[in-house]
């Protein structure tokens, strides 16, 4: 019995040893859920092209932790970027704000889209002037006449 | 023909794009916190659980907190040069012991040639790593006479650093009033 008790005692005081590594928090499938796609949201800023969701690294564990922990706390996901945001910067986030410092990044694939649909209109309005203006002038008419005579006299 | 030297202008544009990228270091991400008041904390000192250092009680003086850890291989690097700047004795740095065993910590300090920190606050789980935006140990935030960030390094500082940046910031502030 003695023995028993000592050897309880031991298991229980190794149980807060283990227990350091954060467990996941939330049990509750629905708030994981919603965790999960927020760290999809958030890179790692350790392994730079990994979100905290893919990242195996200490602090992608730890951020996630934080991202359950204040779901949980009642936090909307926008309250959860902007501290996220706070302390890593506009870096942390894997679909930038539109800002003005992101204008650029945004409009840039519509304006080389616009850009290259106007080269195109431009250059086939071209075209097709050149050919409508195909029409020969004078000059071109009285030159090929005298091309075709100066061919005449000389199978004369 | 000007039409020609269209796509030679575009691979000069691109080229110089591409030459500026290759020079910086992507692990350098703009912080957040230059200018805005350092986060609080309270954290136990690593020498004596019993006493505390926190932000607020620094107030008034121009400090360094350097985020360190036994497991982190580059602050190896950065160690003797915090030394040195320990030996000055005109500088006030303060250690984040982070994410880290306390007696880790003291057998590396011991072991690497002392310790060069006036008080060293551990943080063990890293949340106060986290409020500071820590992802990359070392990281040193400078941080002036009212308590605001003014400078972060991130990764060691070298003497090129410590000599070109640091202690010419820690200069104008000290004497900022």
């Amino acid at each position: 019995m003695r023995y028993l008790i000592l050897l309880s005692v031991l298991v229980l005081s190794s149980l807060p040893v283990q227990a350091k590594e954060a467990q996941p928090l939330a049990l509750d499938p629905e708030l994981e859920a919603r965790a999960n796609a927020l760290s999809r949201e958030l890179r790692c800023l350790v392994c730079q092209n990994q979100t905290i969701a893919d990242s195996e690294a200490e602090l992608a564990k730890d951020l996630k932790q934080q991202v359950r922990e204040q779901l949980k706390a009642g936090r909307s996901n926008d309250e959860i970027v902007d501290y996220m945001v706070q302390r890593y910067g506009d870096f942390v986030l894997y679909r930038p704000r539109i800002q003005p410092t992101t204008l650029l990044l945004w409009a840039g694939p519509a304006l080389l889209f616009v850009g290259g649909v106007l080269i195109l209109l431009v250059s086939m309005r071209n075209r097709a002037a050149r050919a409508a203006s195909a029409e020969p002038s004078a000059e071109d008419i009285s030159r090929a006449e005298r091309l075709l005579q100066s061919e005449q006299e000389g199978k004369a | 023909m000007w039409k020609w030297y269209i796509p030679l202008g575009i691979f000069l544009v691109l080229g110089v794009f591409l030459a500026v990228g290759l020079t910086l270091n992507p692990r350098e991400v703009p912080t957040p916190f230059i200018g805005k008041p350092a986060p609080a904390f309270q954290l136990s000192q690593l020498d004596d659980f019993q006493k505390t250092i926190s932000p607020e009680d620094l107030k008034g003086k121009v400090w360094l907190l350097n985020v360190w850890a036994s497991w982190c291989v580059a602050c190896r690097a950065e160690h003797p040069v915090l030394l040195e700047m320990a030996r000055r004795g005109d500088l006030n740095i303060y250690g984040l012991n982070y994410k880290d065993q306390p007696n880790d910590a003291k057998g590396w300090l011991a072991q690497h040639g002392g310790n060069p920190y006036t008080a060293i606050a551990v943080d063990f789980d890293g949340r106060v790593g986290i409020d500071y935006g820590v992802y990359g140990v070392p990281e040193t935030f400078l941080i002036d006479k009212q308590g605001v960030i003014r400078h972060k390094v991130i990764g060691p500082i070298t003497r090129e650093e410590l000599n070109g940046k640091l202690l010419p910031m820690i200069k104008q502030l000290e004497q900022q009033g």
